[in-house]
């Protein structure tokens, strides 16, 4: 059987890659996607640990996870098509009538 | 789980479940009727007022609801009439904005945004589960960010939208690794579960506080706290004056309720508290009382001194809300029953004081369609009676006496300097000087600055000036009368699952 360290392992650095996705991308559609990559990192942290603790809360956190992020996904491209409606860009250095 | 103790349990959120019947039928009046917001307005008021009575007979309510996901207690319900207080007023204040009206084809969804908002920040100040936060957190927040977004056609507003979605998907994210690794050290999702486990000590204290770090994040980001605060001013600014009044109020009561809540049954070491002072420590690895100073002290240095060179009202306004939260994360950071106390009397006199004050910046944006602070020049001419109503919220928030303002501060202060925290109560006092200049710069330039040309009187319909009225009558009356207001705030700390 895997250790569980692997799977933790590999969850955060997945998770990092999100983060530095986000910090570093300038597309606000790959901005979303490493929002995603973030959640799915989480996702796996929480069935691992679930898991190995024989407990299913974690698991059931997971689907929560799911169902919120697919609802965020569709809210985040409804916005996104809003404001390239407006803007003609998603790119999020252009985004700047607002002072970041 | 049978019937009984289903009806039962759902029997102790019927306040939830009459905002839930309201938003169900303001949207299929929607479907039916599209363009009569009267009708919306009337419908979600009607309710929300109903739930405003319901939450009035819950008072002394203590008990936890659905196997420990919910709890139902005299803190969470007086959050729950701040938050549903607000929405009355932001529900009259829509009424009255162009900037809503002007959307005359979606006006019905605007008003089903703000009820689902208030449905989710009810559950945000309930959670006792980690779960139900997470998802009360993202329910509030998936709505805000669509209603933040909500004029179209408006470039700045989908562009608020926008980075209002990606900050808040991106700390959520953050809070849930941290909500992961959290369950990972404790095997439950329970905050009350947690802290038993965690007392025990056998968790890894450095995984802890990078665990707690995490879920900070997510809560910084909804309260507004500087490091987290970057979006703040673009979302105030670039969404409707109403939306904005609203995530500045409750929005953020919301947020201060959840993690008032966190902290305290999560990570309080319950047998250690001090009885002279009354000041509880947090259990041994996650010290982040440290933490907690460090955040109220920057947000509100930052704060009052970004708001310093704010020539946009609504972006003044945003900067000088997260001030106040940094003050009244100083009453959290105190971490007793005192403090606590004072952080809900601040959310009341908030309530008051920062409607008011967008409230009028509403009103004036709809006679000269500008929130520029130039041209609010000369305005005590043209309108004498917003003028001064706007002078007192502005007095107010600097927490000058006899205003309630003065009361929020003060109580904060004294809890502060009765748990020996005498430094943090003279920066609070600092900062509070550093705010009086750039609040009583529009005071000065709607008294003493004449305009070039001499512009014509602006009157507004009787309406809108009795919520005014009721706006400001609060303002003066709690800084004068306040026993009451403290001892109801004293009364509603408790919290189930904590001694």
């Amino acid at each position: 059987m895997i250790p569980l360290n692997y799977y933790l392992l590999l969850s955060a650095f997945m998770f990092c890659c999100g983060v530095l996705g986000v910090v570093v991308r300038r597309n606000a559609i790959v901005v979303f996607m490493s929002i995603e990559l973030m959640l799915n990192a989480v996702n796996l942290t929480l069935v691992a640990y679930s898991a190995f603790l024989g407990d299913v809360t974690g698991q059931m956190l997971v689907f929560f996870v799911m169902v919120v992020a697919a609802a965020e996904a569709a809210v985040g491209l409804a916005i996104i098509i809003s404001l390239f409606r407006n803007k003609q860009t998603v790119n999020v250095d252009e985004l700047n009538i607002l002072k970041w | 789980m049978n019937t009984d103790i289903i009806i039962k349990n759902l029997s102790l959120l019927t306040p939830e479940l009459i905002v839930t019947g309201t938003l169900c039928f303001v949207l299929l009046g929607h479907a039916f009727d599209r363009k009569n917001s009267q009708l919306y307005v009337l419908l979600s008021f009607a309710g929300m007022l109903t739930a405003l009575f319901t939450l009035t007979s819950y008072i002394g309510v203590k008990s936890s609801v659905f196997s420990g996901m919910l709890n139902v207690d005299p803190f969470a319900t007086y959050f729950k009439i701040v938050i549903v207080f607000a929405t009355l007023v932001i529900l009259v204040m829509s009424r009255f904005s162009d900037e809503v009206n002007n959307e005359t084809e979606t006006v019905g969804e605007y008003y089903f945004l703000i009820l689902s908002m208030c449905l989710g920040m009810m559950f945000m100040v309930g959670a006792s589960n980690l779960i139900m936060m997470y998802l009360s957190l993202e329910m509030t927040g998936l709505t805000a960010y669509v209603a933040s977004g909500f004029t179209r056609k408006a470039k700045d507003s989908s562009e608020a939208s926008l980075k209002y979605l990606l900050y808040g998907a991106f700390s959520s994210g953050v809070m849930l690794y941290g909500i992961s690794l959290i369950y990972g050290l404790t095997g439950t999702l329970n905050i009350a579960g947690i802290n038993h486990v965690l007392l025990q000590g056998s968790a890894n204290g450095w995984a802890l506080s990078i665990a707690s770090i995490f879920i900070i994040v997510g809560f910084g980001y909804k309260i507004s706290a500087v490091p987290f605060h970057y979006w703040t001013p673009d979302v105030y600014e670039g969404a409707p004056v109403t939306i904005t009044a609203f995530l500045s109020v409750a929005s953020k009561a919301a947020g201060f309720a959840m993690m008032m809540r966190a902290f305290k049954v999560m990570f309080i070491d319950s047998s250690a508290v001090s009885v002279l002072a009354g000041t509880w420590t947090f259990i041994h690895g996650v010290q982040i009382q440290n933490v907690l100073i460090i955040l109220s002290v920057l947000t509100m240095t930052l704060g009052n001194l970004v708001a310093l060179w704010q020539d946009n009202m609504k972006r003044l306004l945003a900067y000088s809300s997260i001030a106040q939260a940094g003050y009244m994360l100083l009453g959290l950071a105190v971490l007793s029953n005192d403090g606590f106390a004072a952080v809900m009397i601040y959310f009341v006199v908030y309530l008051f004081m920062n409607l008011g004050a967008f409230y009028v910046v509403m009103l004036i944006s709809n006679k000269i369609n500008s929130e520029h602070i130039d041209k609010y020049k000369g305005l005590g001419r043209k309108s004498p009676f917003l003028s001064v109503a706007l002078a007192v919220f502005l007095i107010s928030l600097t927490g000058l006496p006899p205003t309630a303002g003065f009361i929020g501060k003060w109580m904060i202060f004294l809890s502060l300097i009765n748990a020996k925290m005498i430094a943090l109560a003279i920066i609070g006092v600092l900062n509070s000087v550093i705010s009086l200049y750039y609040y009583v710069r529009v005071i000065r330039n709607m008294f003493l600055r004449d305009e070039q040309e001499a512009g014509e009187r602006m009157t507004f319909p009787y309406a809108q000036q009795i919520l005014l009225l009721s706006l400001l009558i609060p303002t003066l009356y709690f800084g004068l009368f306040f026993n009451q207001l403290i001892e109801f705030a004293q009364f509603s700390v408790a919290m189930v699952g904590v001694k």
